[in-house]
């Protein structure tokens, strides 16, 4: 029996496993077989592990332990997510061949859940960029337009659930990079509190914004696989230690009465008036639903993505130090001197935007321009926490578009840091304070998705998945299928 | 703050993050780094007067644990990730120069 994730969730896989109708290893196969039938068209996976992941499926069949709602079932993971035995690159040629020796605490939650690993998606190198072109390997596609970027960094792992390879997927959220790419492919992604989910494993980029979240089509299986991958860890001492969360609990209960804040500035920052009426349309039906809408300022907004900028190459360009050829990856064949190793190894194995986050890093933590730039930068992230402090003292959440704009031909940003940067500008915000976000589709237009954002109280996903599944319900978004679907 | 950027100070950036650039792309990144530093520019903006920092988001400081060794097993699988390798030790160039 073939089963079709388009018309599956992880509920459904999971009670079909359960009842003995599907085995994990027949589940396995379908993804392999939906993933060699797209995937040369939307190259979604820098590499994927047929041969393990075919193993992990016999082991939990053998075992016939489904007790676990992940259990026996496929997924995709971000290729800066570490997996032990399982080249993982970050999409960067300085990590070609490496392969980690421990897996991240995500990948151990998983793997102890039963889950079933398929492969690597493709992101941004270093999950540095918003279109997945930065990639040393690959160009992934966006899902519902072969034309289009899949949005970033991402890209891969929303492709691959769009495109129904795959039920669901992690990514990483450093400052949009899972919102993003899933309003660019119409589905569910979410961006947990900081400290919810452990880094431990997560090649970082800027530590104290990184965050690990999952890619999915609907609102339930996101909050599903939230719950099994967030927890205290002792690895990350940025992790919080709270009790066990069941992200779905209020899933189903009314909206009415949930006070939501649109903030004024997020309809203004360059945005597509496409995209804000049908944000706007969206918010509207919240609204029916019995929601207390207002509109509300967050006045900073326009600084944050200065401040981001600034505050997260610091920390890149610290953080990628270590990528210097001597303990493992890519090492310059020609170099002769140690010396040579570091700068020739760095020189051919970075890319071209990784470089530049470094040079503005670096720069900005240099002696003449470090009060200028990095403390000022850090300042008005204080005010921009302030800013969504004084709104959530009146307001459940706040929601608005996630991005300005819909997805763009691929080629058409890459030339134009500036364009990108600026794109990022709704997302941004929320990394430098910390909180939950998630991104929903709201719709189409052109045949393109269009991303509406839910941003909540720190440790508050459950109000975020109670809005998202009242909203979801109310609309079929998710029962449209995008024309690659058409090959399996 | 600087109005602008030198290729000088491009360059001494470069070297400090070890990044080798052709005059070519020095050239190329001196020009992006103006503008994406422009966009920072906006910053100066702001009233900060007073504003304490933020450099991370979470209370957190420290979890402590029992300062317990732990032996990971791994000597062998780090090894093997090493670009080169030579009797259990990691094998890079000379560092030192030979006196002639």
């Amino acid at each position: 029996m073939t089963y079709h994730f388009f018309e599956q969730d992880l509920t459904s896989l999971h009670q079909a496993l359960q009842a003995g109708d599907v085995t994990a290893e027949a589940l396995t196969k379908g993804a392999f077989e939906n993933i060699k039938a797209s995937d040369p068209d939307l190259e979604a996976f820098v590499r994927t592990h047929e041969e393990s992941a075919l193993a992990q499926a016999r082991a939990v069949d053998e075992k016939g332990d489904f007790s676990h709602f992940l259990a026996g079932i496929p997924m995709a993971m971000k290729d800066n997510i570490a997996t032990a035995g399982l080249e993982t690159t970050a999409a960067s040629r300085i990590l070609q061949g490496f392969k980690p020796v421990y897996d991240a605490t995500v990948t151990k939650r998983l793997k102890d859940a039963g889950a079933v690993i398929t492969g690597k998606a493709n992101m941004d190198e270093f999950a540095m960029g918003g279109s997945s072109e930065t990639s040393y390997y690959k160009q992934t596609k966006n899902a519902w337009d072969l034309t289009k970027v899949p949005g970033g960094s991402s890209g891969g792992s929303a492709a691959a659930v769009a495109a129904g390879q795959v039920p669901y997927a992690l990514g990483s959220d450093t400052g949009g990079s899972i919102r993003q790419p899933a309003a660019f492919n119409g589905i569910v992604g979410m961006k947990p509190t900081y400290g919810r989910v452990s880094r431990f494993g997560l090649f970082a980029m800027a530590s104290s914004m990184d965050q690990i979240g999952p890619l999915t089509r609907t609102v339930k299986d996101n909050a599903l696989v939230l719950s099994a991958i967030a927890g205290f860890d002792e690895h990350d001492a940025t992790s919080v230690d709270l009790p066990a969360t069941d992200f779905t609990a209020k899933m189903g209960q009314s909206i009415a009465g949930l006070r939501i804040a649109v903030p004024k500035e997020y309809f203004q920052e360059g945005i597509d008036p496409v995209v804000a009426s049908q944000v706007r349309a969206a918010i509207a039906q919240l609204k029916d639903l019995g929601a207390q809408v207002d509109e509300v300022s967050l006045p900073h907004t326009h600084y944050g993505v200065a401040a981001y900028y600034v505050l997260m190459a610091a920390e890149a360009s610290s953080n990628l130090q270590r990528y210097d050829g001597i303990r493992y990856g890519y090492r310059a064949p020609e170099a002769k001197t140690l010396e040579e190793v570091y700068r020739e190894t760095r020189s051919t194995g970075f890319g071209p935007e990784v470089k530049r986050r470094i040079m503005l890093g670096t720069y900005s933590l240099s002696a003449g321009a470090y009060d200028a730039f990095f403390k000022k930068a850090a300042q008005v992230r204080t005010l921009i926490i302030q800013d969504f402090d004084q709104v959530f003292e009146k307001y459940d959440l706040i929601v608005g578009p996630t991005t300005p704009t819909q997805p763009y031909g691929i080629g058409e940003e890459i030339g134009d840091p500036k364009a990108m940067y600026l794109g990022d500008a709704l997302t941004i915000p929320v990394n430098l304070a910390g909180l939950p976000a998630m991104s929903i589709n709201a719709g189409f237009n052109a045949g393109l998705p269009i991303g509406l954002q839910l941003i909540g109280k720190a440790f508050d996903e459950a109000t975020l998945y109670q809005v998202a599944a009242a909203f979801e319900q109310e609309n079929d978004f998710t029962k449209a299928l995008p024309d690659i679907a058409a090959k399996y | 703050m600087a109005a602008s950027i030198s290729k000088e100070e491009v360059a001494h950036v470069a070297d400090l993050a070890k990044l080798n650039f052709s005059d070519q792309e020095l050239e190329h990144y001196t020009g992006q780094l103006q503008e994406i530093v422009g966009i920072c520019e906006k910053l100066a903006a702001v009233d900060t007067t007073g504003v304490a920092p933020t450099y991370s988001v979470t209370p957190n400081v420290n979890h402590l644990r029992a300062d317990e060794p732990v032996d990971w097993q791994q000597q062998q699988a780090l090894l093997d990730q090493a670009p080169e390798s030579a009797a259990g030790l990691i094998k890079v160039p000379a560092i030192l120069k030979q006196e002639d």
